[in-house]
């Protein structure tokens, strides 16, 4: 596309997500939207610095390209060296440790994005005033969900504690198992707090579902557009976040693939290159990469499964699915619903572990036969998290290929971007703090993780400026 | 001739026997002076200079320079620890040493000093040197980006278990230890067993697959500062 004529809005840094991003909007001569991109601008490159290192070191090296979820890595890729190790059947006790922290950091995760990122958008609209948009305002005029967001997500960071070691980048999971069980003082302070917060979790779950539901007209078309969904599913169907197999969906919910094996991901998907982004667009190679993009995380997990095993996010499931008559729910504001039943969906998972004895073996770890190659896929909180690796037969790595689950919702997220501002900016005279922040509330359902997602550090600064055909700045704002 | 003798340390009198050393008397007597070439059972090697004491007004190394009746000896004055933590400062932007993903941390001496002089950030600019592994050998790992020279390899191979598998070449920024082969660990007769596996002080020297098995809570560090052993006994 020739630019020289089109007038370039760009917000950066997008806040209010993990990680540093910048749009880019181009205006014609009558303001309308031609083109709108989000940039990943950073730039991390752990698939290379990992190679030549221990495999052993992986699990611990590799979580931290995140500080939000660095749990999704620490298991993703002890599971991938699981299968190194040829340890990939896990004791009960590993298995159970292992689950009981990935539902501790999908539980303290969702209360992060929706309490502390989300919720001014949500409780004060897209246009608030730029001194309402955030969770100090939040937490002036909504005191008691504030207090809930903190501890809730205490209640998370505690549980990852008592599982990895410590609440960020801990040691926990180790190639073949773990390297300790919970003990019964542990278990009983969990327990003690466990009620409460299901409470909380039923109240976050009905704020989310009301909003979208009284505001469907205005929710439905908001930043939405059809799309392929795709997630690991259990072997009967049921939505499973640590361990299953590929299931990938059409807009009407047909299967385009499904069962497929973690060890065959890249038979069904590839990544492209783009040269306006340090991120990769993964696609369903079936489809080709014009088409083949799809989205993941909390709304391709729902849409996705066929039921979920617990019951009151299953119901919860069901009252979801109904809006849109049990087809796929294409609505983007719609990841604030779905990431609350998963919030749910965890803490029953977490109350459930905590009455299993199991939690209290003392058989941690096992092994087998080595192999020199293993993929790994988990359900982080953000999407499907793809872990590969190659190791040599001096135990060292050799290759690593990351697929985060920000990276598959890149053109999705872009798809957004390009919707709201054709639906909200397209012919408006002038750039307010408002309409900007429209597209950053679609880019934020996706609780997207751009750090992760490139393999970099950095504060996220939000700039746009219009800039006319002839070149000349006439609006510039900062956030 | 008597037995024993007297020397001060911070204005403590403590005994020494003869042919012991100020770091060996100031131990026996519940004085942790810090250290990290010198190791019970090893021959002293003086090289580190983390246990720079000053003797009667000048600074020596407390593992080599042999005790005396009536030395003045200052360990945990303010410009002693300040040498101290310059030093220990400084190995750490001398190598690579990234704690966060080290699996010898908790364990690690090199960290454990850190810890103890309140050291959280390095103070001199980062050398990132450009340092091999070698993970040739079936059960043992080198990693060199982790090697302070504290030479506790060398001895340890030498004196310990009868061999010779380490010795140090190169000078100045060179320096490193190298393995007696022609190029790989896996080429020489160490053994799983040896005692020099049990000798580093930090992540350089490893035995392989053993990685993160001891949980956050449960390692060395964890829960009092490196030397407080010393200190607990001298308590006793």
């Amino acid at each position: 596309m020739a630019n020289e004529n089109l007038k370039r809005v760009i917000i950066e840094p997008v806040t209010r997500v993990e990680g540093h991003g910048k749009v880019s909007i181009l205006l014609d001569e009558d303001n309308q939207v031609k083109q709108a991109r989000l940039h990943i601008v950073e730039f991390r490159g752990f698939e290379r610095f990992i190679q030549g290192r221990p495999f052993w070191e992986v699990p611990v090296l590799v979580q931290r390209l995140c500080g939000i979820c660095p749990v999704s890595h620490h298991l993703a890729a002890a599971k991938a060296m699981d299968g190194i190790v040829g340890g990939e059947n896990l004791t009960p006790t590993a298995e159970k440790m292992r689950r009981l922290m990935h539902y501790g950091q999908t539980f303290q995760s969702h209360a992060l994005h929706f309490f502390h990122l989300a919720s001014p958008d949500l409780l004060f609209g897209f246009g608030a005033p730029v001194e309402k948009r955030h969770v100090f305002a939040v937490a002036a005029e909504y005191p008691d969900l504030a207090v809930q967001g903190v501890m809730m997500r205490k209640f998370g960071q505690e549980i990852i504690k008592a599982t990895a070691g410590k609440k960020i980048h801990g040691t926990g999971a180790i190639p073949g198992g773990i390297n300790k069980n919970l003990s019964i003082a542990e278990r009983d302070e969990f327990l003690k707090d466990i009620d409460q917060m299901m409470d909380w979790c039923r109240g976050a779950l009905k704020i989310a579902m009301d909003y979208t539901v009284e505001n469907l007209e205005f929710a439905a078309p908001f930043g939405s557009f059809d799309s392929n969904h795709l997630s690991i599913v259990r072997e009967d169907g049921c939505m499973d976040l640590y361990h299953g197999n590929i299931r990938a969906i059409t807009k009407d919910g047909d299967k385009i693939f499904d069962q497929v094996d973690p060890q065959d991901y890249n038979k069904v998907l590839a990544e492209e290159v783009r040269p306006w982004s340090y991120m990769k667009f993964p696609f369903i190679k079936e489809i080709g990469p014009e088409n083949g993009w799809y989205r993941v995380g909390p709304l391709a997990r729902i849409n996705t499964c066929d039921f979920i095993d617990t019951p009151e996010a299953e119901e919860a499931r069901k009252a979801f699915m109904a809006v849109t008559e049990g087809k796929p729910n294409n609505i983007t504001l719609a990841y604030h619903w779905t990431r609350m039943i998963e919030l749910l969906h965890s803490g029953e998972k977490i109350k459930e572990l905590l009455h299993d004895p199991d939690l209290q073996g003392e058989d941690l770890v096992v092994k087998g036969d080595r192999r020199g190659e293993y993929a790994a896929i988990i359900e982080a909180p953000r999407g499907t998290l793809f872990h590969h690796y190659k190791v040599d037969e001096n135990d060292q790595v050799t290759m690593a290929n990351l697929i985060v689950s920000t990276t598959s919702n890149n053109v999705p997220m872009n798809k957004a971007v390009e919707k709201i501002a054709q639906d909200h900016i397209s012919g408006a005279p002038e750039i307010t703090d408002g309409l900007l922040n429209h597209i950053e509330v679609g880019i934020r359902a996706y609780d997207p993780c751009l750090s992760c997602a490139t393999h970099a550090l950095g504060k996220m600064p939000l700039e746009v400026e219009l800039v006319d055909c002839e070149g000349t700045t006439m609006d510039r704002k900062t956030t | 001739m008597s037995d024993t003798f007297t020397l001060t340390i911070d204005g403590k009198e403590i005994q020494a026997k003869p042919g012991q050393t100020i770091l060996q008397a100031a131990e026996d007597a519940g004085v942790y002076i810090p250290r990290l070439c010198a190791m019970k059972d090893l021959v002293p090697h003086g090289s580190c200079r983390v246990c720079t004491v000053m003797v009667n007004g000048r600074p020596q190394a407390a593992c080599t320079q042999p005790a005396a009746a009536g030395m003045i000896v200052e360990s945990e004055t303010e410009s002693v620890q300040a040498v101290r933590r310059d030093i220990v400062d400084m190995l750490f932007v001398e190598g690579n040493h990234f704690c966060m993903f080290c699996e010898k941390s908790g364990n690690c001496e090199l960290q454990g000093m850190a810890y103890r002089f309140g050291i959280t950030a390095p103070r001199f600019p980062f050398l990132f040197p450009d340092r091999d592994v070698d993970a040739s050998h079936p059960d043992i790992f080198i990693d060199r980006n982790r090697c302070i020279l504290c030479g506790r390899c060398v001895r340890a191979s030498r004196d310990l278990d009868g061999k010779h598998v380490f010795e140090f070449v190169g000078r100045g920024h060179e320096k490193c230890v190298a393995v007696n082969a022609e190029a790989r660990l896996a080429d020489t007769d160490i053994d799983g067993n040896d005692k020099a596996l049990d000798v580093c002080p930090v992540g350089a020297l490893l035995r392989k697959r053993v990685g993160f098995s001891t949980p956050v809570g449960k390692r060395l560090y964890d829960h009092k500062p490196i030397g407080s052993d010393i200190e607990h006994a001298g308590q006793e």
